[in-house]
């Protein structure tokens, strides 16, 4: 059976081109070079039909790049990401059945539309339902994500930030999409409102028969909803496992200290402990396996090679030297 | 029990707006000891940011304090003269802010912004300055902290700038520090240092510190006291254990409740209906009674603040506290 989506050693580069005075200064004999940034880095791994897949990180470890190029936002530097054993396309006009969900409730609705537009425009333009129909199918879709459907004349600052996640869930939802790409869709929500949403994304997935991949930074989120997780590092993935096989067992030094640095209500009056260094600019990243600077068992081949990632346990994959030292 | 550092009397703050008067702290009452963390927790626009400005003597037109009293040392704030204020501000009192990025000047070094911080409050030499400021560097772990004073904001990353935002506020001592949302905009690893800083800091220096963050967790590991507000009110008060291990307001238990690690993976979380209402119109009653499973008609009254076995309440149908299993 083919995975439902395929990332196959995908990267993504990006670099910023000289400017006229920079070229100038080049041509004169000074030492500037392009930047290139290594936003994700020869990344495999796949979703199967029906799977909630967490991807976590903290910034800059190209978590949302990986996102977008999922869903065809932007196109990979080098490798494929196929859909149903197909290259996703990225040519315009064609309906996408995999759609994104943006962090910002605020930036990504714009201000100068009515709900109406902005979740029924789409459709319309891909031929789902007539102009007649618009009206009543953005409001089937406005009661289901829990918004009231009398609605649909309103202008998005008419919203709270809840009510407009729920928006971008209904726009999502509009294109009848099987693949949703979720990029810190509830980050910018107080909690209570954070439970909300995340019931309504569980419900969803049952009714639509929804895939996902949610991006987030907070652990707690993605261990509740996500059967499987991907942590990446600095464009990197450092390790895969099954949710629980991965909080209850991180095997790369990464993964652990992301976990014990999460703070949790049951860890009380506890003493912090400190993890050395901050993450490194991804225009310059480490040699060798990039956390080695910060991590507390590199030994010297750690600066010089990139560890592959390997199974560790079955299900558990992990991109560590320390896997083959054989005293561990 | 000694006189408290800092008194909160009924505090109300207001912002006049195009549609009225907003009322951000509606009625706020606190004593903060010497050396005590106090976690102040709630969700956005309940008021927690602007009970920290109104301390600190921050609140700007079209917003100004209305009401109540607010004591440090004994000493009424609301209503000093702006002299006072800027004497306080800085040497005795000390702010850090979320965006470490609207704390400091990016056109300045670190070096003038610390130096002047201290001869701002106190004659000295620009050298013993000097040697304050890379003393304080050093404090909040910044490492080569002689020749990082000479670089600007820009040269440092999100973590360090709030490293350096901390060392400011530390520069004289202060006996009270209110940070506001100080590690919402870092990344976790970066969260955990700051808050091992922050609490070895606290401790060694005994400065009393207000928390201000909606995330229940981060205080959970950091704060003596936690204090829960909800729509311009504070409605739970008490040690970081009790209100953790058995809040007794429906909205502190709801709010617990929606963190996603109280409930099993895949379960539904259970959550609190409906959305913050709008100060605009509140009405009289509890803020939370549209919300609240516990709302009976005696709620659109105003609950009065009680205290039991030291925990203070704003509610008239407050849950059992579950009783402590002993240790």
């Amino acid at each position: 059976m083919t995975a439902l989506l395929e990332f196959d050693t995908v990267s993504k580069r990006f670099s910023r081109r000289l400017d006229a005075v920079e070229r100038l200064a080049r041509r004169l004999g000074a030492n500037v070079g392009e930047q290139t940034v290594h936003a994700v880095d020869r990344v495999s791994f796949e979703v199967e039909e029906r799977e909630v897949v967490g991807l976590v990180g903290e910034s800059g470890c190209g978590k949302s790049t990986l996102g977008r190029i999922a869903c065809g936002l932007y196109r990979p530097t080098d490798g494929t990401v196929r859909y149903r054993g197909e290259p996703v396309s990225h040519a315009n006009g064609a309906r996408r059945p995999i759609q994104m969900i943006f962090q910002d409730p605020f930036a990504s609705l714009n201000p100068r539309m009515r709900v109406a537009e902005i979740v029924g425009e789409a459709p319309r333009v891909h031929g789902l339902v007539d102009a007649r129909g618009v009206e009543d199918y953005v409001a089937q879709l406005l009661a289901r994500v829990g918004l009231d459907p009398a609605y649909v004349r309103r202008y998005p600052h008419q919203f709270s930030g809840g009510q407009r996640a729920r928006i971008g869930i209904a726009r999502a939802l509009a294109v009848q999409p099987e693949f949703l790409v979720c990029d810190e869709a509830v980050a910018a929500l107080d909690v209570s409102i954070q439970a909300q949403v995340l019931n309504l994304f569980m419900d969803l997935r049952d009714e639509f028969r929804l895939t996902y991949l949610f991006i987030s930074h907070d652990l707690g989120v993605v261990r509740h909803l996500s059967n499987r997780v991907v942590v990446m590092y600095l464009g990197r993935v450092v390790e895969i496992a099954a949710t629980e096989a991965l909080f209850e067992g991180p095997n790369h030094p990464y993964t652990q200290a992301l976990l014990s640095e999460v703070p949790r209500i049951d860890r009380r009056r506890r003493a912090f402990v400190q993890i050395k260094g901050e993450i490194p600019s991804p225009l310059d990243p480490p040699t060798g396996c990039h956390f080695h600077p910060r991590c507390p068992h590199a030994m010297p081949r750690c600066a010089i090679e990139a560890p592959a990632l390997r199974e560790v346990a079955p299900g558990q994959r992990s991109a560590c030297h320390l896997n083959d030292v054989p005293t561990r | 029990m000694s006189a408290p550092l800092l008194s909160v009397r009924h505090l109300r703050t207001e912002f006049a707006t195009r549609d009225g008067l907003l009322p951000a702290v509606a009625d706020v009452s606190i004593d903060l000891a010497r050396g005590e963390v106090l976690g102040l927790v709630g969700e956005s626009g309940s008021g927690k940011s602007v009970t920290g400005f109104s301390i600190i003597g921050l609140i700007d037109p079209p917003g100004r304090i209305a009401g109540g009293s607010i004591a440090f040392n004994g000493e009424e704030l609301v209503g000093a003269a702006p002299e006072r204020m800027r004497a306080l501000r800085g040497r005795r009192i000390a702010m850090i802010f979320q965006d470490p990025m609207m704390t400091l000047n990016p056109v300045l070094s670190i070096e003038t912004q610390m130096v002047e911080t201290v001869l701002a409050h106190e004659r000295t030499s620009r050298e013993a300055a000097r040697a304050r400021s890379i003393d304080a560097l050093t404090r909040v772990g910044i490492a080569s902290a002689a020749e990082r004073l000479h670089q600007y904001p820009h040269q440092f990353s999100g973590g360090m700038r709030q490293r350096v935002a901390i060392a400011i506020a530390l520069l004289h001592s202060p006996e009270l520090i209110i940070a506001d949302e100080p590690t919402t905009a870092l990344d976790v690893t970066v969260q955990g240092q700051i808050l091992y800083e922050m609490q070895k800091l606290t401790r060694d220096s005994g400065t009393a510190l207000i928390w201000i963050t909606h995330d229940l967790a981060v205080v959970a590991g950091l704060a003596d006291r936690i204090a829960v507000m909800y729509a311009g009110r504070i409605v739970e008060v008490g040690a970081a254990a009790d209100v953790l291990e058995s809040p007794c307001h429906p909205y502190t238990r709801g709010l617990l409740d929606s963190v996603p690690a109280a409930t099993a993976p895949g379960q539904r979380l259970k959550q609190i209906s409906g959305s913050t209402p709008s100060l605009l119109r509140l009405g009289a009653g509890c803020a939370f009674r549209e919300r609240c499973p516990r709302a009976t008609p005696e709620c659109s009254a105003m609950p009065e603040m009680t205290t039991v076995d030291g925990r203070a309440l704003r509610c008239h149908h407050p849950l059992a506290p579950v009783a402590r299993e002993a240790a």
